[in-house]
């Protein structure tokens, strides 16, 4: 399959892919660096400049960078651990036989089709809001004061939504592992008496590591970057107690039209999802071998 | 016209050498086979001249045009897989014309050439069916046809039987021979089983290790085996060798004797215990221990002769028929 | 598991996934319900569910003031687009990895994966600079293009795996055959890779059509995709449920019946065939 002409060949080929990504990745990369060290604001863009690390320290001190920093890291473990442990119960159920399977499934894995835009804003005001979200008649009805989730416990209620798009894949990925478990290594697990939760502790879950590395890997790939959701329910706020590093930047260099500060941001941004990237393809980099 | 030379080919996966330098002359209109254990490179050989891998150093030449740099499609040989790569999505039809179809061949000849091959191959009847449909010995016939309807220089077959089951394998044996004496045109035929390269070649390729242990025909390689390989690798049951103080009266480091030169007699030089005896109607196989000349002996009588296990018998094989060997392995004249 | 389980077992099984199922896609029926309501229905205190007067005004005032079509256009153009260019791209590399594998392909298609892992947010600041200096800032095919880049990776690697279950004697077969590189991907490994083909289709345009960070930052009036479109509604015109349902029942439907049809691809296809 390997002669002179086909490898010379499959070099042509494939360069179009690697030259494009290449230069995706790469010049965006550079420019943000290069505007990372200068004084750029879109409003004064004459008074441009070389400012050193003056963009990173303004950056890094801002207060609101480390609000960013604790609210991307809980909105990502908390929508991991929701997604993978409601994702492997949820799993295990549907693999269990019954009545419409088939359809439970549907709707299950609905809310991942669902554009974030759309779920954010039907989630805010059809269920959360105060006054006439269904959230609230539920409280009235059940004697309570409505509670005003996005005002109140805006990351909370934020991480539940992005749960709620999220959860259907978790599901799905691991429901897939688990119909690939060889049934007879259960029921030799069951001859040899283990009993339902040991045969879960031994049997169900080192298989299902694999699939839940997958998911925790792709997920965190999309959860870093969550955008829309926040843009649409809380613009980051009260304060900044829902903003995320994404959205921090995205109000820095869009809204205050800071090329600089938000320049370095991404560039902080970029060595953090790289911190995290090296960690997850460690992790998984050996389990992708298909 | 199909002559194909090798001249001094080797080839190399990164460090490893598969073939050593390797010259071969393969004559028009011969059914070569090329035969030898699984990893012995005959496949890497096949592909070498099919152009499917590049050779390391030396020439291939096709019709005595260098074709060492042509690109598979401009070789003009065609080639049956051993899993036949039929074209899934494709009828029988346009897999048989898939070649035509390449060369811009005009319609008409197309079919014309289609029609003609399936009537060969007796499946004019399937032309319309998709490969999935058809039976393995089937499927081995598309392969077959989709390989004439170019009129190649040459024939590659890569272990074309072997995923056929024993009954069909006979069959299509003889139906290639049929073709190849139809045709006339080269056939280069990969093979491990070394009665399919018997009884279908004119010429045959023993490899071991990339190397040409012995290329001769048929009665050659039987008569006159060029080394203990050979001797080994050619024939069935295999040749009984046997080195130490039998082969000494021979002034040999090994003699060899092939099963069916040993007759059971009653006052033979040589006795040993009956281990199995294989009784198949035409012929009885009997293995032979204890004789102190090589852990078995394999003795091979027409017909039904009746031995039991745990007889000791008396054995004589024939004076003509034994091959000796030196130390070096080569056959001794 | 082939084995019996007592009938109430399976009722019970059968009604706790039901409960489940029924509870996440609530959100997503009470939208399609609410968008059939008047605004006053909508709101209403106690909730209405299905007894109500059915109305379709709410459809044709969203397409009438807003102009619904114009929105679904762009995002049918940036997904279809982005994703039939991406395969354009795509496809020869796939060929290249899974047939002609080189010492370097598993750094390259590791490489490609890593690619997905900048933020966004990184590259947002040049990339709407560059946008702005070439005058395709709210442009569809700008928008095409950065959706195909962000998706190439996914495609290259669904195709690879899909390309590397097909046998690589029969490609050969077809150059032995005679045919061209071109022949030997259009007529042999084209058509033998269409379920994939099609599945990584399918799984792009999905993902191209719920994109909400480019969509939302590069576009304005001309060019806004369906995400742009809905994060409009977002005050005060959230307030108007019914209006707000309709819009999205427009939105989302399409990718629905889409996203049912292709769930085993869709495992495949984002765990970039770690998961089969």
């Amino acid at each position: 399959m390997a002669t002179a002409h086909s490898r010379a060949a499959a070099r042509i080929m494939i360069a179009p892919a690697t030259v494009l990504l290449l230069g995706w990745m790469l010049i965006p990369l550079c420019m943000t660096l290069y505007y990372s060290f200068q004084r750029y604001r879109l409003l004064t863009p004459d008074n441009r400049g070389w400012v050193g690390f003056r963009n990173y320290e303004r950056f890094l001190t801002n207060p609101a960078f480390q609000d960013a920093l604790i609210n991307t890291l809980l909105l990502v473990l908390g929508v991991l651990v929701i997604t993978v442990v409601l994702g492997v119960l949820l799993a295990i159920l549907l693999d269990q036989p019954m009545f419409g399977q088939g359809i439970v499934r549907i709707l299950v894995i609905a809310p991942f089709f669902v554009m974030p835009t759309v779920s954010a804003l039907v989630w805010k005001n059809m269920f959360m809001n105060p006054v006439n979200g269904l959230f609230a008649y539920a409280f009235e009805a059940v004697g309570l004061q409505p509670y005003d989730f996005l005002s109140q416990a805006p990351l909370a209620s934020i991480i539940g939504i992005v749960a709620w798009q999220w959860l259907p894949f978790a599901t799905l990925i691991l429901l897939t592992a688990i119909q690939s478990l060889n049934s007879e290594q259960m029921e030799a697990a069951e001859m040899d008496g283990a009993g339902p939760i040991q045969r879960f502790i031994y049997i169900t879950l080192p298989h299902l590591g694999r699939a839940i590395t997958v998911v925790i890997l792709i997920q965190t790939i999309f959860l870093l970057s969550i955008f829309a959701e926040i843009l649409v329910t809380t613009n980051g706020g009260p304060g900044t107690a829902s903003t995320n590093l994404t959205y921090l930047v995205y109000a820095e260099s869009l809204l205050s039209f800071d090329v600089g500060e938000g320049s370095a941001g991404g560039v902080v941004a970029i060595i953090l999802a790289n911190i995290v990237a090296i960690f997850l393809m460690r992790m998984i980099g050996k389990n992708l071998d298909a | 016209m199909g002559t194909i030379t090798l001249e001094k080919v080797t080839k190399s996966f990164g460090d490893v050498q598969v073939i050593p330098p390797l010259d071969l002359e393969i004559n028009d209109g011969e059914f070569v086979v090329f035969v030898g254990p699984s990893g012995c490179g005959k496949s890497t050989l096949l592909r070498l001249i099919a152009g499917l891998e590049d050779v390391t150093s030396g020439e291939i030449r096709i019709d005595g045009r260098n074709a060492t740099e042509v690109p598979p499609a401009r070789r003009g040989l065609a080639m049956v897989f051993q899993s036949y790569a039929l074209y899934p999505h494709m009828s029988v039809r346009k897999n048989i014309a898939f070649p035509l179809r390449m060369a811009k061949m005009d319609k008409a000849e197309q079919d014309r050439r289609v029609e003609n091959a399936a009537r060969v191959l007796n499946l004019s009847n399937y032309l319309d069916r998709r490969p999935g449909q058809l039976s393995g010995g089937q499927r081995q016939r598309v392969a077959i046809g989709r390989a004439i309807v170019r009129e190649p220089a040459a024939f590659l077959f890569d272990e074309p039987l072997s995923n056929l089951d024993a009954a069909l394998r006979v069959g299509m044996r003889m139906e290639i021979s049929e073709l190849h004496s139809q045709l006339e045109t080269t056939m280069i035929y990969v093979t491990h089983d070394q009665v399919e390269a018997m009884t279908m070649a004119d010429k045959i390729v023993v490899l071991q290790a990339g190397n040409i242990e012995q290329v001769g025909s048929p009665l050659e390689l039987y008569h006159r085996p060029r080394n203990t390989f050979v001797a080994g690798f050619i024939g069935s049951p295999k040749m009984n060798l046997m080195s130490g103080a039998e082969a000494d009266k021979y002034d040999a480091t090994t003699v060899g004797v092939r099963p069916e030169h040993i007759d059971v007699t009653p006052d033979g030089p040589w006795q040993g215990r009956v281990g199995v005896a294989e009784h198949l109607g035409s012929d009885t196989f009997i293995h032979v221990h204890e004789t102190g000349l090589a852990e078995t002996l394999t003795v091979r009588q027409t017909g039904d002769i009746s031995v039991r296990h745990g007889d000791m018998i008396r054995l004589t094989p024939r004076q003509d028929e034994m091959h000796r060997f030196g130390a070096d392995g080569l056959r001794l004249e | 598991m082939a084995r019996a389980i007592t009938p109430r077992r399976k009722a019970f099984n059968t009604a706790l996934a039901w409960l489940i199922g029924l509870a996440i896609f609530f959100p997503i029926l009470w939208t399609f319900l609410t968008s059939f309501k008047t605004e006053a229905t909508a709101i209403a205190d106690p909730p209405v569910w299905f007894f109500f007067d059915w109305t379709t005004e709410n459809y044709s005032v969203v397409q009438e003031r807003s102009g619904y079509f114009r929105y679904f256009w762009n995002s049918v153009l940036i997904s279809v687009g982005s994703t039939l260019l991406g395969l354009i791209i795509a496809v020869p590399a796939a060929w290249s990895m899974a047939f002609v594998p080189a010492r370097r392909t598993k750094d390259i298609l590791m490489w490609m994966l890593s690619t997905k892992m900048l933020p966004a947010v990184g590259v947002l600041v040049p990339i709407y600079l560059i946008f702005r200096d070439l005058g395709i800032l709210d442009n569809v095919w700008g928008l095409v293009f950065v959706l195909m880049m962000i998706n190439l990776p996914i495609i290259v690697w669904m195709l690879y795996t899909y390309f590397r279950e097909i046998p690589g004697e029969i490609l050969e077969a077809a150059r032995m055959d005679g045919a061209t590189l071109k022949s030997e991907i259009l007529y042999v490994l084209a058509p033998m890779a269409v379920p994939g083909i099609a599945s990584t289709v399918l799984l792009n345009i999905i993902l191209a059509w719920n994109e909400a960070f480019w969509t939302l930052n590069l576009t304005a009036a001309q060019s806004a995709p369906l995400t742009a479109f809905i994060a409009s509604y977002s005050s005060p015109e959230g307030l108007f449920y019914a209006k707000l349902s309709a819009a999205s029942t427009m939105a989302i439907a399409p990718i629905l019946v889409m996203g049912w049809f292709s769930q085993k691809q869709l495992v495949r296809g984002l765990t970039f065939g770690a998961v089969k």
